[in-house]
């Protein structure tokens, strides 16, 4: 062991939130000046690791030393002032404040209480935006005028600003063009030289192996691997290490033959697309089929199920169910033709929290229970607790408030709602998230239920075993784009991941 | 997975009607709990009413008084619980009773007789509700900024059209309405009015589609969008409604005040969204309570008279309100962060 204890290290730190252990024991040492890349796929672990860091969440259990000495991170600005600052995905600036006063936010120079405006901070500034190689950079302007690339160089300068050991980068790289990723690199490599430790998390292997030191894996909350070298590791074992299942997922079996051959489909989606978001994108599901989309995060997942069903307005192509087009930026017209949606953030997207159960599920099908505006509350709670019987919600009693379930239940009643409509097509956009891993199964195999009585589905998912336990076709997609089309049975996950992360070269 | 706490209840299904299980009861009585407490500061009023001035505040004249004072703003109140209801807000109620008031009782509208003044009433609250409806809904505006655009305009409209001056109403078919021979077994017609409006009211929040989708919409408005509800007509609707029930308000108080003036209708925005959160409709959204506002309504009215009896100023009225609407809000936070 080397004489000087490591600059950070984290040992058997756990976290568990309801129904979910987000991080079982997890170890992390940083060495003063090295690049540490965090690697995993989605749920993994990864964000609520640095957000121990950053001691916005506390552990349950587990040491934190800094320098070899314990500490407790109670709070965002104890971590800040042992010198941990953290740049997350989401930058939180504030637009309508300068670039000086955001840098300075929380720690604004003062004279005897009052915030000095102008010359001291904008200097300041000024020497952080020089130093991260942005002279560019006006510190009197407006945030929200700058681009994203800028902004974040704004996050970096604010970290910069206080006497700043370890920086923590969550995917600094996903907004940025390839000169931008470049002046980072630069960036990281200025700050490493002065001492500075980087955590740097990505999902981009390449970019790992140009400026990453170690590397740490995370899987199902452990760290798999801890310390390899980053630039050395081969790509396969990297690979397998990210991907190694512990938990075995029980999918439904496939029909025998497969269902996507020979029916008519009930849902055409042709060159589909959103300026920024994803290319053009043509495909198919028939009754019975569930079509799997697999990708990271910001490969355009969400957004293209979001556009299917209506909720955001193409800039090109069309949609079709059962051969007829649907009026586009249209979720009613979505609804009417029989799409129903299961959204990614299911609190934010789909449940009413403070209702019950019956009257989530019954929301899209009002009229059906009603004559002239009048709700026949018998027949809508029979027809909510057969929807929700069905499915096997529990707690079996539809009256419960929505909020009282767990996550897989919760996700029950918004499958409910569609079941009750008599949707066609089910859009599935992360249906396991915030579900516990022993209700998983469960929730596929209503899903393949629901498939086998004639349902059309198409499942988003970054958890590529998931989709391709689930689906019976795969579309793999890549910063927006298709890059692989197989049936399920003919991919594996390696291949996969193989695809979303190396994308064209690979194939 | 047994992540609820109450016991299955499979066998009860088969026996009791769906619906009336135990979760169902406690929602219920929760409910109930804050109605009764709301009822119960209402006993507490006339309790301290009838200890202080005996004679006065007992008196049948005086009860019937309170009731017609209540009816105007009750009304107006009732439209608002359904805009808080939904997520939004109408500061523009109290110019739109001025507004509705003013047009209304014009020398042009009175040749028209009652149903002149009445359908007059009634269309300018449509009218300006259309346009906040509007605004909001497809204009894309923050409902506070909307319906504060209408409080000026309005006001500026109703002082444009009167001149600052007061429009005595001289149609005797108006006039007899707000008289004690058209009582009702001594309820006047003004409260049967309001009685109206409240069950109708309570009935299309609770028993509808229509106020099934306000409570979605005031719930998550992305959520309802999402389950395929016409968000931005169900707001339209919304604000109409409230207008409705302005132009209504200001018919009653046509009735009430022989006149129609500018000044009607001053800081009703106020009390009516006193009245209703007070009685329980979150100011947020995603839920209302018409039997609360109702409640909320009568007790700010009931203050008032027992303060007017007692001679006291409005000064301490308006301080004594005040401290109600906070002391609400407190406990509405201590019970809405338990359940």
């Amino acid at each position: 062991m080397a004489p000087e204890p490591p600059l950070l290290s984290m040992s058997g730190i756990t976290k568990s939130f309801p129904g979910v252990r987000a991080l079982d024991g997890v170890d992390l040492d940083v060495q003063a000046g090295e690049v540490h890349c965090l690697l995993g796929q989605n749920g993994a672990g990864k964000s609520t690791l640095i957000k121990v860091l950053a001691g916005a969440h506390q552990p349950d259990d587990g040491v934190i030393r800094w320098r070899g000495e314990p500490v407790t991170l109670r709070s965002p600005i104890a971590a800040m002032r042992l010198g941990i600052a953290t740049i997350y995905q989401e930058l939180d600036l504030v637009e309508h404040l300068s670039v000086a006063e955001n840098v300075h936010l929380g720690h604004e120079p003062t004279t005897a209480g009052f915030v000095v405006r102008g010359r001291a901070a904008k200097e300041a500034t000024g020497r952080l935006l020089r130093r991260l190689g942005h002279p560019e950079v006006d510190p009197g302007r407006l945030v929200g005028e700058l681009s994203a690339a800028q902004q974040q160089i704004v996050s970096m300068a604010r970290a910069l600003s206080h006497d700043v050991r370890l920086i923590v980068m969550d995917e600094p790289s996903a907004a940025l063009d390839p000169d931008e990723v470049d002046n980072l690199f630069r960036i990281v490599g200025g700050l490493t030289a002065d001492g500075v430790a980087v955590v740097y998390i990505s999902h981009r292997l390449e970019e790992i192996r140009r400026i990453g030191d170690r590397v740490t894996v995370l899987k199902d909350g452990r760290a798999v691997a801890g310390g390899l070298p980053a630039k050395s590791t081969p790509t396969r074992e990297v690979v397998a290490l990210m991907t190694g299942r512990t938990v075995e997922y029980v999918f439904p079996e496939r029909p025998a033959p497969p269902p996507g051959d020979g029916g008519t489909p009930v849902l055409q989606v042709r060159g589909l697309a959103r300026d920024g978001e994803f290319e053009p994108l043509d495909l198919e599901v028939r009754a019975g089929e569930i079509v799997g989309l697999a990708g990271l995060v910001g490969s355009g997942r969400s957004e293209i199920l979001e556009t299917v069903y209506g909720a955001r307005r193409p800039t090109a192509g069309q949609v079709l169910v059962d051969g007829r087009p649907l009026r586009p930026g249209s979720v009613r017209a979505a609804v009417r033709a029989g799409l129903g949606l299961a959204p990614e953030e299911r609190k934010a997207q789909a449940l009413l929290m403070l209702e019950s159960v019956t009257r989530n599920v019954s929301v899209s099908s009002l009229s059906r229970f009603a004559r002239a505006g009048w709700i026949d509350r018998g027949a809508e709670r029979a027809a909510a607790r057969a929807a929700t019987r069905e499915l096997s919600l529990r707690p079996d009693n539809p009256a419960v408030p929505v909020r009282t379930l767990s996550g897989g239940n919760q996700q029950k009643a918004v499958l409910a709602r569609w079941l009750l409509r008599g949707c066609r097509v089910l859009l599935l956009d992360e249906p396991t998230r915030g579900v516990d891993v022993g209700a998983r199964a469960e929730l596929y195999a209503v899903v393949r239920r629901l498939a086998d009585e004639g349902l059309a589905v198409l499942l988003v998912s970054s958890e590529v075993p998931e989709v391709l336990g689930l689906a019976d076709r795969v579309l793999v997609l890549r910063e927006g784009r298709v890059v692989h089309t197989a049936p399920a049975p003919a991919l594996d996950e390696h291949r996969v991941l193989d695809l979303v992360m190396e994308g064209s070269q690979a194939s | 997975m047994t992540q609820h706490a109450s016991p299955p209840r499979d066998s009860a299904d088969t026996v009791a009607p769906a619906g009336r299980t135990p979760a169902w009861r406690g929602l219920r009585a929760r409910a109930d709990v804050r109605t009764l407490s709301l009822l119960g500061v209402l006993a507490a009023l006339v309790v301290i009413g009838g200890v202080t001035k005996p004679d006065e505040f007992l008196d049948t004249r005086n009860l019937q008084l309170v009731l017609t004072q209540a009816s105007v703003i009750g009304v107006v109140t009732v439209g608002m619980t359904f805009v808080i209801t939904s997520g939004g807000i109408d500061l523009s109620v109290g110019a739109i009773v001025a507004l509705a008031s003013v047009w209304a009782t014009t020398v042009a509208t009175q040749e028209y007789g009652f149903g002149g003044i009445l359908f007059t009433a009634v269309l300018v609250g449509l009218g300006c509700g259309l346009v906040n409806g509007l605004l909001v809904a497809y204009g894309g505006m923050v409902p506070f900024i909307a319906t504060l655009a209408m409080l000026a305009s309005a006001r500026g409209l109703a002082l444009q059209i009167t001149d600052g001056r007061t429009q005595i109403v001289t149609v005797d078919g108006v006039l007899s309405l707000g008289e004690r021979d058209s009582y009702l077994l001594g309820i006047p017609p003004l409260v049967l009015v309001f009685a109206l409006v409240t069950v109708l009211g309570w009935l299309v929040l609770n028993r509808t589609t229509f106020g099934r989708r306000t409570v979605a919409v005031g719930g998550n408005a992305e959520a309802a969008r999402l389950a395929g509800i016409d968000v931005r007509r169900q707001r339209l609707y919304l604000y109409l409604l409230s207008g409705l029930c302005c132009g209504i308000a200001a018919f009653l108080l046509v009735v009430l005040s022989g006149s129609g003036q500018n000044t009607n209708g001053n800081l009703y925005e106020l009390d009516a969204i006193a009245a209703a959160i007070i009685g329980g409709t979150l100011l947020s959204g995603g839920r209302g309570t018409i039997t609360g506002s109702v409640l909320g309504v009568l007790i700010f009215t009931t203050i008032t008279d027992i303060f007017a009896l007692n001679n006291l100023q409005s000064d301490v009225q308006q301080i004594a309100k005040g401290a109600i609407i906070v002391a609400a809000v407190l406990v509405q936070r201590r019970t809405a962060s338990t359940t």
